[in-house]
């Protein structure tokens, strides 16, 4: 919901928010040129008195003085019959220059506040304050529930480079564009009457004036009672009329001041709301306030690339979201499908029982585990059809399911059905699906099939499946998916490096480049110097297709598309369909690949250290991420292979990164030699060093097989003991993320 | 409708010659290009010391930003029955504005003056930009503002 409602109203208002914004951030700079020209003499120093004598010295026929915000005086005066306004040194009275406001400031100030189209061009502009306002509040309240609550806010962040570049500048602007938001609306609501501004109060001109010989100004007690810092303006009687009198205005009120005794007269002090409105306006100018104006300057110089960065988002979002041609509503729905995935194949399942249950004639709604409702009035049956991500853990669109389950009104009309997706060469095969059935039965839901499990996406056992669910609903059901084949790009392989055939571990590095697209856009994109590569970063996973075969399997990537390359550290399985396909594959011959983002699994943003870990191939990414740390930020490499002589993979790499700095340490553990030791010993034998890095804010980024990430996460837990922290900790900071296979 | 008003007056002034009291006088104000917003103008009737008698006319609709016309603000203590009638819209840099209203005769040849103030937002206020003094003879002669306005005529 509060999602819909960012995107959304963003979207809508990107552009004039970005024109409202830019033009707010060049007249951020105004309060701090015109303080840089103006002379503020300390406060205490000169009345208003004192400085209306040295005026009068050089400008005997002044008719005004003026201080701005700034600290900027003006006098007004005539000469030849017309106005003249000149800056004036506030220390001696005498003309700086004649006072020329930009003309180009005022522009940017009329596009500002009305897009140059006075008072419709007024009310779009207030109406964009409080969407910024509704941005901002809603921005704010999205990163919170991402980051897991305000503790973490400062933390690392997640996401795709596009996400984290929107969080990050999004949590530091935040304020700044809140305060601009908020006290724009008000000033919008203000010169609409929707609220009072004070300055209608104005003193009542005074009947009684005492008649004689005005007195020098220099001599007027009211005036010698007003500071210079509390100045606003002082205006001269009009010399023809005997009854006139000076008006003077302060930071504190207004009246007048008689020519005679120079007493203060019908004096009528500022109201609240007056007061409030000044200071309103000061807050969001920053008139008088020039730190504070280029602070909200710098925070507005942000709009475009967050609305460019946020729009960006929305998109990627959008395109990864599985297409649901006939959805019903939540609480219309008889029939719910919850779906968990990781990489969207479990939703072609969830789109196949879809149009099977609503060609029966259900009403079936469909939705990500993690948009879980807080009712289904009218649901007759809960399926949920969820995959496992890494060691049992929740599939990314599941994160939060079993967080928010109990808070979820049970119906004790609806039974319950759990589908799990998952591979039985893993450990924990469709570990979280298990744990999804059992929550839902804990928390009081009636169980209407029990938990079935399907193997490496067979069709087969998911068409058994359907026939369980037909015999539920009473009616035929034939449930058939035929898993799309991804779309796959083109690679070839233009090098490779082969280790590891000595010690019974046969792994290769193997680098890919695009196959030049044929036609227009192929050409063109040669032309601009690209590479062909679609976009990805270390640590995202390559979907390899095998010939003969529609599922892929993935593999992490250990280079980034701008490296020019795909490269990939595969060891050759016995059994390993896609493996021996690779392993066997000669220089120049295709393989048919499609990227997965797999944003998680990356180093956070910020300059602490990074402690990466792995064993065999888990390498690759590890020897990407030092490969492109060209800031050269602190970090450190456990790795764990056989022997030295045969496996000892990116060696020749490795020392070149610890040689230009790239990487800080290694410390390579082998298993199969006199003394041999894992990298968990390696770990363990560090363990002083380990505990000072991750105190000091390290994190911790695992790559390898699920027994080693096992044992890393034990030891660890041993290092960190001490310091009351456990790697369950780091993880819900942030701090800790594995890639295991 | 300030036409209606005027024609209205001079419909009245004519129907009624017998008591000779007021006459129409068509005022024509040429501005500068200052390069601004609309300017806000006020046209009234003071003695020779400045004391505001009567308002003849406000360009400006907006009734919100008319204390910036200060003097004319102060002297008719900005009640509405003081500019009832005799208010339009405010005038483009660069810009003129004509515009007849009815005027007693006894403020004629009588010692008093027209006053303009003008107020443009963002910019400085000129109260007093033009002063005139309302005489037969000094009808028809342009008169040269300080401010805003780059000359003043009124004829009768």
């Amino acid at each position: 919901m509060m999602r819909q409602l960012h995107s959304l109203v963003g979207l809508v208002a990107a552009v004039l928010v970005m024109l409202l914004a830019l033009s707010g951030a060049i007249l951020s700079l105004d309060p701090t040129l015109d303080r840089l020209d103006a002379t503020v003499p300390a406060e205490g120093q000169i009345s208003v008195a004192t400085l209306a004598g040295r005026v009068a010295q050089h400008y005997p026929g002044a008719e005004q003085i003026q201080r701005t915000p700034s600290g900027t005086i003006l006098v007004y005066y005539e000469r030849n019959g017309q106005v003249g306004i000149d800056r004036v040194d506030p220390l001696t009275g005498q003309r700086i220059a004649p006072y020329a406001p930009s003309a180009f400031s005022r522009w940017v100030k009329n596009l500002h506040r009305s897009f140059l189209l006075d008072t419709p061009g007024r009310v779009v502009a207030g109406i964009l304050a409080l969407i910024m306002l509704v941005l901002v509040i809603s921005g704010a309240v999205l990163l919170v529930k991402r980051v897991g609550g305000w503790r973490h806010v400062t933390g690392p962040l997640r996401g795709t480079p596009v996400q984290r570049w929107h969080a990050q500048v999004g949590r530091v602007v935040m304020f700044g564009l809140l305060l601009s938001a908020l006290t724009g609306l008000y000033m919008s609501a203000a010169t609409f009457e929707f609220i009072t501004d004070g300055t209608q109060n104005e003193p009542e001109f005074p009947s009684n004036v005492a008649a004689g010989t005005a007195a020098p100004v220099t001599a007027l007690p009211a005036l010698q009672a007003v500071d210079l810092h509390d100045f606003r303006e002082l205006v001269y009687p009009d010399p023809n009329d005997p009854a006139a009198v000076y008006s003077l205005s302060t930071a504190q009120g207004d009246g007048y001041v008689d020519q005679v005794h120079g007493a203060l007269l019908s004096y009528l002090p500022h109201g609240g709301a007056r007061r409030a409105y000044e200071l309103i306006y000061r807050l969001h100018t920053g008139e008088g306030l020039w730190w504070l104006g280029l602070l909200l300057g710098l925070c507005a110089l942000s709009v475009p690339l967050m609305s460019i960065t946020g729009t960006l988002t929305w998109w990627q979002r959008r395109k990864s979201m599985p297409r649901i041609a006939a959805n019903s509503g939540a609480q219309a729905a008889d029939t719910i499908i919850l779906v968990g995935s990781e990489n969207n194949s479990t939703w072609g399942f969830a789109g196949a029982l879809l149009d099977a249950l609503t060609q029966a004639g259900l009403r079936v709604h469909v939705a990500a585990m993690n948009q879980l409702a807080s009712e289904y009035r009218h649901a007759k049956r809960l399926f949920v059809l969820t995959s496992t991500y890494g060691d049992g853990d929740a599939p990314s669109s599941a994160q939060r399911f079993l967080t928010r389950l109990p808070k979820v009104k049970v119906n004790p009309d609806t039974g319950f059905a759990v589908l799990g997706f998952g591979d039985r060469q893993f450990p924990q095969f469709c570990k979280f699906a298990k744990d999804t059935d059992a929550a839902l039965h804990a928390h009081g839901w009636r169980r209407a099939m029990e938990l079935d499990t399907i193997d490496r996406q067979s069709v087969q056992a998911f068409s058994r499946w359907g026939n369980a669910v037909a015999k539920l609903i009473g009616q035929e059901l034939t449930l058939v998916h035929t898993p799309v084949r991804p779309r796959t790009r083109a690679f070839e392989l233009i090098e490779r490096v082969d280790y590891g055939q000595e010690v019974q571990a046969p792994t290769s590095i193997l680098r890919f480049r695009a196959v030049a697209r044929e036609g227009v856009a192929g050409r063109l994109l040669r032309l601009l110097g690209g590479n062909g590569l679609p976009h990805f970063e270390v640590g995202d996973l390559v979907g390899i297709v095998p010939p003969d075969s529609v599922i892929p399997r993935f593999y992490s990537l250990a280079s980034k598309s701008s490296d020019g390359f795909l490269e990939i550290c595969v060891r050759k399985l016995p059994e390993g369909l896609c493996s021996v396909f690779l392993h066997g594959l000669k220089l120049g011959e295709r393989i048919d690949a499609f990227i997965q983002l797999h944003p998680d699994f990356r180093p956070a943003s910020g300059k602490a250290a990074v402690i990466l870990i792995g064993s065999g191939t888990g390498i690759g990414p590890l020897a990407g991420f030092i490969r492109n740390n060209t800031g050269k930020h602190p970090m450190y490499l456990y790795w764990g292979g056989r022997d030295p002589a045969s496996d000892f993979l990116y060696e020749p790499e490795l020392s070149e990164y610890l040689a230009d700095g790239r990487l800080t340490g290694l410390h390579a553990a082998f298993s199969r030699v006199k003394d041999g030791a894992y990298v968990q010993d390696k770990v363990l034998d560090d363990a002083t060093q380990l505990r000072q890095l991750i105190e000091s804010g390290a994190q911790v980024l695992v790559c390898g097989s699920r027994g080693m990430a096992k044992g890393i996460a034990q030891a660890l837990d041993e290092i960190l003991a001490p310091l009351n922290l456990d790697v369950h900790k780091l993880r819900t900071q942030g701090r800790y993320r594995e890639d295991v296979f | 409708m300030k036409k209606l008003a005027a024609s209205l007056s001079l419909a009245i002034a004519l129907a009624l010659p017998g008591l000779g009291q007021a006459r129409p006088v068509t005022l024509t104000t040429q501005l500068q290009a200052y390069g601004g917003n609309a300017a806000f103008l006020a046209f009234y009737v003071t003695d020779a010391n400045g004391v505001y008698k009567k308002t003849l006319w406000v360009a400006g609709k907006n009734a919100k930003y008319y204390k910036n016309l200060r003097d004319w603000a102060r002297g008719s203590g900005l009640r509405a029955s003081e500019f009832d009638g005799v208010s339009g819209a405010s005038v483009g840099s660069g810009r003129a504005l004509k515009v007849t209203v009815e005027l007693a005769d006894a403020l004629i040849d009588a010692g008093y003056q027209i006053r303009v103030d003008s107020a443009v937002e963002d910019k400085p206020a000129y109260p007093a930009d033009v002063r005139a003094p309302l005489t037969t003879k000094d009808a028809g002669k342009p008169v040269a503002g300080r401010g805003y306005v780059k000359s003043f005529t009124y004829t009768m």
